[in-house]
């Protein structure tokens, strides 16, 4: 019998995945079974927590939104247009929904029954890895959830259901920690801790995987006092285990650890039990894969034992930098998260430079970083500013000991050369022996920048009064943190020497309030955003923090904060300074992830008159600062 | 009683007989979700309840606020009168391709699939004369379920303001109106699948109005 209704539907969904794929008479035969919803905006199509339609569905019309309820707290995972499938859950799980569908305006819905389309899936393998697909680019929030740690990661994860990642074949790892059968509570507790793994797969003689035991086995099964220290690994393992051959894609991994509700999945050679276990999958593998939450890439970092795998890292900041701005999250938690990770990148670094030395440190050091990244505002990679301070050793010694630390030196500047930060032009790194020095002579060096001012003085002091301790023993870097304020306090002179070198940087506008851009050289006719904008707001936070001796805020925008505490009067000032500052951070790192740079030379012909407008009204706080920092420290006799 | 015996002396055939024993039945408190509607429309020849006959019938369920296309019929009918003028419109030639069944046949199953359903229809008093006319032909009743006109539902889903109780909106005033599609129309199905989409939006905007209930749709003029 003809049935037009029906082939309307079918020419609908022949033009879209997965129904593209199959036969016009399989089409016609869905087609003819399917319910078509109306919804109106706001009406829910089905409900988190509650049990699955025996539908799935298709937009036919208007949008649909998939919303997750997570504390309290609705977030949008995705919004389906005409032709993206929702509501797949019943194909795959058939538990109760994970997620809400409400309507984004008034739209209409083809519902089509799983048992309908069963049949097609499993006779069509292209279906259900689409499937498959998109079922897991939706249900990859849930994962982000697993770590609470960070507020943010619930809402950073909007993956586009298209996305075809989450085809490719699986990245596991190829050597898994394993025991014997016979092997103690004990002998595998050490072994773990030993290769910093949350989990031992028990294998057999053959190699063969028989069980396996998790971090969380151990707390509920031996912490508990229900197993001993000495019982066998036997009799605690989880038994049998969920194997998958290497061929295993990111999406079907995914749904094998919802589906079995486990943490691991072994890799065998032909994917079954009884062969061999020729590596381990876990869940933290698979959101490293996805990129997406920083406190993954920041465990992750802590785990890679070769540089060159850190630069993989690092890529993925920059992944997670642009979402981030795409959804416009705070700057203020931009700048936390980003050095965060900058931050363990290079502890990482520092400690597989420490192991390829062939002695241990002679004696205590630390490690500090420089400039933005010791502000904590470095967003994209730029330049490396670093120093080593080590503690003081006897004359003799210390030649050899300096020679020790430039070569520990070279080798991180090495390493965070191989991972994309530049060498610094000006060599201001831990591997030129001027910035790796004894305690006691970079306390004379700082007091000589502070007593006798020269140019270069000020600028290096500029630079290196943003440190920040990253690695080894922070005693030293607190007593020179001592020295500067102690020089500041003698004499008022230092700093209003900083403050003339903060207002003759060069100015953003010209007299007729036209940008003004560089007149010659390599950047010739760009605007420069940071010495005609960033750096007089950097300069000014960093005078006014050092007299009013604020220890341990080196960050501008907390410096601008609590300024706005310390003069109440000149809170305006301080507060427009800071959004100012915000605004260009967001301006650079914009530009630079659009032109892969730095994002300092800005092209104003690619700028649109609205962004022009925005860069221009954060000129006005830099006058402000300047004419405060005139008054204050009387700056006028002196230019 | 009397009317049931009465009824039952007649020598009707058991398709009608089954259809009218489900009137009888009471319990037509079922909310509304669980009640069937059925969306139809029928292409004629022309508009003389007497002389013109009708070409197709489309037909499709509605429950539970959504259309189910599994539950849908569509027949086409063998014709003995033939209009010239209204084929273009309908697009059904005399000896067209389509498989055409007798009159007799196609209301049987137009009777069996509706059972009693409340029937849905735009301008409703025309496709419901048209039928019950062929029922009359085949010695049969009159159709026993209850009819929604979509046009007089439309009428009063308008606010007050704006609603003109003279203006008989068209079914194409109604997709313009609604933003529905209008692909297929003139195809018995394709109005028959537009009604039950006007239908649903129709009723998500009557069901903003605390209260509404099937009975008041009924009551409508």
């Amino acid at each position: 019998m003809k049935n037009t209704i029906a082939e309307r539907i079918q020419d609908f969904l022949k033009q879209f995945p997965p129904f593209d794929i199959l036969k016009k008479e399989e089409l016609l035969s869905i087609s003819k079974q399917i319910r078509v919803l109306y919804v109106e905006k706001g009406d829910y199509i089905f409900r988190q927590d509650k049990p699955c339609h025996e539908e799935f569905y298709i937009v036919r019309e208007g949008a649909v939104g998939l919303y997750r309820n997570f504390d309290n707290n609705q977030s949008l995972i995705d919004v389906c247009d005409a032709g993206d499938l929702f509501g797949l859950r019943i194909m795959i799980i058939k538990r109760n929904y994970r997620m809400s569908a409400i309507a984004d305006e008034e739209s209409i819905v083809y519902a089509i029954s799983a048992k309908v389309f069963e049949p097609f899936i499993e006779e069509n393998k292209e279906v259900n890895r689409f499937l498959l697909g998109t079922f897991a680019a939706h249900a990859r929030n849930y994962f982000t959830e697993t770590e609470k740690g960070n507020r943010i990661d619930n809402t950073i994860s909007i993956e586009v259901a298209k996305d075809l990642s989450a085809l490719r074949s699986v990245s596991y790892r190829k050597k898994p920690i394993t025991c014997a059968l016979e092997d103690s509570v004990q002998d595998i507790a050490k072994k773990m801790t030993k290769k910093k793994g949350s989990y031992v797969v028990i294998i057999n003689e053959d190699k063969q995987p028989v069980g396996i035991i998790t971090d969380s086995d151990l707390r509920a099964k031996v912490t508990t006092g229900m197993f001993s220290l000495t019982s066998l690994v036997t009799e605690i393992m989880t038994s049998p285990v969920i194997t998958y051959s290497k061929k295993l894609t990111v999406a079907e991994a995914q749904i094998a650890l919802i589906k079995h509700d486990i943490s691991h999945l072994c890799i065998t050679k032909d994917g079954t039990r009884n062969s061999k276990l020729i590596g381990i999958l876990s869940d933290h593998d698979l959101l490293v894969s996805f990129g997406n939450n920083p406190s993954v890439l920041i465990k992750e970092a802590k785990r890679i034992k070769k540089i060159q795998k850190l630069r993989y890292i690092r890529k993925q900041v920059e992944k997670l930098l642009e979402t981030y701005l795409e959804q416009d999250i705070p700057t203020v938690h931009i700048l936390n998260i980003i050095s965060e990770i900058n931050d363990a990148l290079v502890v990482r670094i520092i400690e597989l430079s420490l192991k390829e030395m062939s002695i241990p440190p002679p004696v205590a050091f630390s490690f500090l970083v420089l400039g933005s990244q010791g502000r904590r505002e470095q967003v994209l990679l730029t330049d490396q500013d670093n120093a080593i301070v080590f503690e003081d050793v006897a004359e003799e010694d210390y030649e050899s000991t300096q020679v020790y630390f430039l070569e520990l030196a070279n080798r991180i500047t090495k390493g965070l050369h191989t991972i994309g930060f530049e060498y610094c032009p000006a060599e201001m790194m831990a591997s030129n022996p001027r910035w790796c020095m004894s305690i006691s002579k970079w306390e004379l060096q700082f007091r000589d920048w502070m007593t006798i001012p020269t140019e270069e003085g000020t600028l290096l002091s500029s630079i290196f009064f943003d440190f920040q301790h990253i690695y080894g023993n922070s005693v030293m870097t607190d007593r020179l943190s001592e020295v500067v304020f102690e020089g500041v306090n003698k004499s008022n002179r230092f700093l209003s020497l900083l403050g003339v070198s903060a207002l003759q940087k060069p100015s953003p506008l010209g007299f007729f309030k036209q940008f003004l851009v560089e007149q010659n050289g390599e950047h010739k006719d760009t605007f420069d955003i940071k010495s005609r904008a960033m750096m007089v707001l950097i300069d000014a936070a960093r005078i006014l923090t050092l007299y009013h001796n604020l220890k341990g805020v080196n960050n501008t925008l907390q410096r601008y904060k609590k300024l706005a505490e310390l003069e109440p009067k000149n809170k305006e000032i301080f507060e427009s300074c800071a959004k100012a500052f915000r605004v260009l951070i967001k301006f650079r790192t914009r530009q630079g992830l659009l032109h892969k740079d730095s994002g300092r030379f800005i092209k104003l012909n690619t700028l649109s008159k609205k962004d022009k407008l925005r860069l221009k009204r954060c000129f006005r706080p830099i006058r402000d600062i300047q004419e405060l920092l005139r008054i204050r420290f009387q700056l006028k006799t002196l230019m | 009683m009397q009317l049931w015996s009465k009824k039952n002396d007649k020598n009707y055939p058991d398709f009608w007989r089954e259809y009218l024993d489900l009137f009888n039945k009471k319990d037509q408190n079922m909310p509304l979700k669980d009640l069937r509607f059925i969306a139809f429309d029928t292409e004629t020849t022309g508009f003389d309840y007497t002389n013109d006959r009708v070409l197709s019938i489309g037909a499709v369920g509605i429950k539970n606020n959504s259309i189910n296309v599994s539950d849908q019929l569509e027949v086409y009918l063998k014709q003995d009168v033939f209009n010239e003028a209204t084929v273009e419109i309908h697009g059904i030639r005399k000896h067209g391709a389509l498989d055409k069944i007798s009159e007799e046949e196609a209301l049987r199953q137009f009777i069996k699939y509706i059972g009693n359903a409340i029937l849905i229809a735009h301008h409703a008093n025309f496709d419901r004369t048209m039928i019950n006319k062929a029922l009359q032909r085949q010695g049969l009743g009159d159709l026993k379920n209850k009819i929604v006109d979509t046009g007089v539902l439309f009428r009063n889903s308008k606010h007050q303001i704006y609603r003109n109780d003279r203006m008989n909106y068209s079914l194409d005033e109604l997709c313009n109106d609604l933003k529905i599609s209008k692909s297929d129309r003139h195809t018995a199905s394709g109005d028959a699948f537009i009604t039950a989409m006007a239908f649903l939006k129709i009723l998500s905007k009557l069901k903003k109005n605390k209260g509404f209930e099937i009975d008041d749709m009924l009551r409508l003029r």
